[in-house]
């Protein structure tokens, strides 16, 4: 198998991380909407920790990324 | 055609020659310059008028004040108020540099590893010497979670001590490849735009589709913008809240 070949599959592989990253994701927010729905005055407290959580979350996301962009354009 | 990675290529503007040292003005240097001159600029003509019932544009000012002073209080307690003027001038730094971004034909400079490593290797060093100053050899206490079985402290404090290391790269990755990914998708976009149209006929019609794509991405890069530099800063001052309090 050559070098570029590989290298996609590895990048494509990388990738597969977001599945996770997905369910993730949607429980921060599932539970921000649950929390907010039992208690509508807690809004302002609870919306900064779930964005907090979320970017958190999709750094993760990013970490796949960034390693599959290794693979295909610096290894 | 243009691929959707030049946009992050690094130009020469002009060479200074500062006693001795070869200095040379980068596209990079003049937006970071440009991103402290628009927010300070932006804060002297803002509070200009310094009325005790705020106008629209103090009002904006003051609330940015709030927020960050908020967060600082909040998140670091009585103690970190010290660090609020640094704290607002890294929340600032970022947010236009992230914003300035999203001007079309400029240039990102959060979108650069080195830079956003550079800030996150000094908020890490500055956050572990303000702990060793304050709590002496007392400050490795804080790689042994509280209440842990004896049997596994060797295991957990190599695991502490890891994901403390770790936390620079984090904070600098995750800004990077935030802004290196929604700056190449939107460049991705707009070159599929062109490929589009370019294939003649009625895809000429179709290629407004792409473009639609780009207005909702842009939105959604100005949510992303603001969003990593509320985490970037709301993430040092929890670093300064362990530094300060150790657990």
């Amino acid at each position: 198998m050559d070098v570029e070949a590989a290298k996609m599959i590895g990048a494509g592989l990388a990738v597969i991380a977001l599945a996770g990253v997905g369910v993730g994701i949607g429980s921060i927010f599932s539970s921000l909407v649950s929390s907010i729905a039992r208690n509508p005055a807690a809004r302002d407290t609870v919306f900064g920790i779930g964005i907090l959580g979320f970017a958190l979350t999709e750094a993760i996301a990013l970490f796949a990324l960034v390693v599959a962009l290794l693979m295909l354009f610096a290894l | 055609m243009h691929s959707p990675v030049e946009q992050f290529t690094i130009k020469v503007l002009f060479a200074l020659n500062l006693f001795g040292f070869d200095i040379q003005f980068t596209n990079s240097a003049l937006f970071m310059v440009l991103a402290v001159c628009v927010s300070s600029a932006f804060l002297y003509f803002a509070m200009r008028p310094a009325a005790i019932i705020p106008g629209r544009l103090q009002g904006l000012a003051e609330m940015l004040y709030e927020f960050v002073a908020d967060m600082v209080q909040s998140n670091a307690g009585n103690e970190g108020r010290p660090y609020f003027p640094f704290v607002f001038t890294l929340f600032l730094f970022v947010l236009f540099s992230n914003l300035l971004g999203l001007i079309p034909y400029s240039y990102t400079t959060t979108s650069q590893i080195v830079v956003t490593f550079a800030m996150a290797i000094f908020i890490f060093l500055g956050v572990t010497l303000i702990a060793l100053f304050k709590h002496g050899l007392h400050f490795f206490s804080f790689f042994v979670p509280a209440g842990a079985p004896k049997i596994l402290i060797p295991f957990l404090v190599l695991i502490e001590v890891i994901s403390y290391f770790v936390r620079p790269v984090s904070l600098s990755v995750r800004l990077f490849a935030n802004m290196l990914a929604g700056h190449t998708m939107l460049k991705v976009f707009g070159g599929l735009a062109v490929m589009i149209a370019s294939a003649g006929g009625v895809f000429v019609a179709g290629s407004i589709l792409p473009l639609v794509a780009i207005i909702g991405l842009t939105g959604l890069e100005i949510l992303v913008a603001v969003l990593q530099a509320y985490v970037f800063t709301i993430l040092t001052c929890m670093y300064l809240n362990d530094a300060l309090h150790l657990h």
